[in-house]
């Protein structure tokens, strides 16, 4: 079936299988490989995405389901705080990447993609959090490194609200 | 891991989903959140030759004020339900018992219907259907029919909603003053329960149901005949593992899960009568 999608603003128009997941189509048709494949299973969270804004499992959605809405990847978001006006640093990044980057959020950096987009979603709808909201909030997200305590400091950092 | 191949089809009205069930029979599965849905048809527990995505029938989303009840549209996600005014005034448990369902991605894609119809014993909202006493509205080629929650989860993944039907709306009791808890054992965040229960005290009766402590959702029948006839928390807790039938696993032998239950009832006795 024909699937099309907006994704990081351009249209993503496909001839896909109607099971194709919604990160097969990002990975594969669109070639965004920065959207992740963990556990396959709906639990780690490197496949996070924004549907409409809002944070999602893409290994858990099909594109069929998703035709005709917004989707925003890792690759999408700095260009996303470009045009908004917000983006920081000297790489000119949305301001979750860059406080990932002073914060050194990562390791190995393969849960990272996924945790920028989950952090940016939490901070849309918690746009203050404490210590433990940031916690809470990024519970669908696993990382096998870090021990999460730069992940939630950089989180912190970009709300304003770090200690 | 990829799902079987099926035929994706995208309902634009409930009266469409209606008739594409009846056109597909038992071929065919409704596609609310997904979140239930495509995991199982990913490690092929499912394989469905024709899904009907129900998940844009955004006139099956809402919140609304049914006079005794609150009316909750079947579609609405986890996170409406969660950060709706109507809900937290009225129906404060259903609000805290969402908020322990999986994690926030989950919550951005799931429906409370899909929740309910999925009939998982290990699932949150059941429990806090039977507590308080909801109704389902399900309507099929016949028209509507009301099921109460006591008559509604019938068995493992098993409800009284028939494959030619829709579960289109919730009726949740409206409790404003009564007291409540929502109490959740598991070992990880974002996990399900190992055991869980919800409870309403509301003018000296109980509404109990418990998590995945049997093999479909149950109420705590010896519990709530406790409470009613003036029992304390603790002596109406030690019923919590009366009646029931645990299943035992990697996480918790049946033991465990009785003992849990007992505790379990008794922090949300305590803390719904505070
Ligand atoms: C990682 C993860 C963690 C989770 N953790 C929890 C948890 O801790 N607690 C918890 O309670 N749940 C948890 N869930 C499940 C989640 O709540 C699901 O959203 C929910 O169980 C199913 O809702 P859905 O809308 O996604 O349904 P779907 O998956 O789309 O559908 C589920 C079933 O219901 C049927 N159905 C759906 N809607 C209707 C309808 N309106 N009428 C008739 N039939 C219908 C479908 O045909 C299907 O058989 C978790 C899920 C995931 C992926
Ligand atoms: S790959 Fe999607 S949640 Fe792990
Ligand atoms: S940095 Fe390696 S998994 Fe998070």
């Amino acid at each position: 079936m024909q699937v099309s999608i907006q994704v990081n603003g351009t249209d993503q128009s496909h001839d896909v299988e109607d099971r194709t997941l919604l990160v097969h189509f990002l990975r594969e048709a669109c070639g965004l490989t920065g959207t992740n494949i963990g556990c396959d299973s709906s639990s780690c969270g490197a496949c996070t995405v924004h549907v409409n804004g809002e944070a999602v499992k893409s290994c858990t959605l099909l594109a069929a389901q998703i035709a005709g809405d917004d989707v925003t990847t890792i690759e999408g978001l700095a260009d996303q705080a470009r045009a908004a006006g917000t983006s920081t640093g000297d790489a000119d990044w949305h301001p979750m990447q860059e406080s990932f980057h002073q914060c050194h959020a990562l390791q190995c950096g393969y849960c990272t993609p996924g945790m920028v987009m989950a952090a940016v979603s939490l901070l849309d709808e918690v746009p203050t959090p404490t210590e433990a909201e940031v916690r809470e909030g990024l519970e669908g997200n696993l990382c096998r490194c870090t021990g999460y305590h730069n992940i939630v400091k950089a989180v912190l950092e970009a709300s304003g609200g770090a200690q | 891991m990829i799902p079987a191949a099926f035929e994706y089809k995208r309902a634009a009205s409930a009266e469409e989903a209606l008739a594409l069930l009846a056109e597909h029979g038992d071929e065919a599965k409704l596609l609310a959140g997904g979140h239930s849905l495509i995991p199982l048809m990913k490690y092929r527990l499912a394989a469905p030759s024709v899904l009907i995505d129900i998940g844009r029938l955004t006139d099956l989303s809402y919140v609304n004020d049914g006079g005794d009840h609150l009316a909750v549209g079947a579609l609405t996600r986890h996170r409406d339900v969660e950060i709706n005014d109507l809900v937290g005034a009225q129906a404060p448990l259903l609000a805290a018992a969402t908020r322990h369902v999986g994690d926030p991605q989950v919550r951005h894609r799931g429906t409370l219907g899909g929740s309910l119809v999925h009939g998982d014993p290990a699932s949150d909202l059941p429990s806090v259907m039977l507590a308080m006493g909801a109704t389902m509205v399900v309507t099929g080629p016949n028209g509507p029919r009301e099921i109460g929650a006591d008559d509604f989860f019938t068995g493992f993944l098993e409800t009284a909603v028939n494959e030619d039907e829709l579960l289109t709306e919730i009726r949740v009791p409206k409790m404003p003053d009564a007291g409540y808890s929502f109490q959740k054992f598991n070992r990880r965040a974002q996990d399900w329960a190992i055991v869980g229960c919800a409870v309403v005290v509301n003018d000296g009766q109980a509404g109990v149901g418990l998590v995945n402590m049997d093999s479909r959702p149950v109420r705590a029948a010896a519990v709530e005949a406790a409470v009613a006839s003036g029992a304390s928390p603790s002596e109406a807790a030690d019923a919590a593992a009366v009646d029931v039938d645990p299943p035992a696993d990697l996480n918790a032998t049946v033991e465990f899960r009785q003992h849990l239950a007992r505790v379990l009832t008794r922090r949300g006795l305590e803390e719904a009568t505070a």
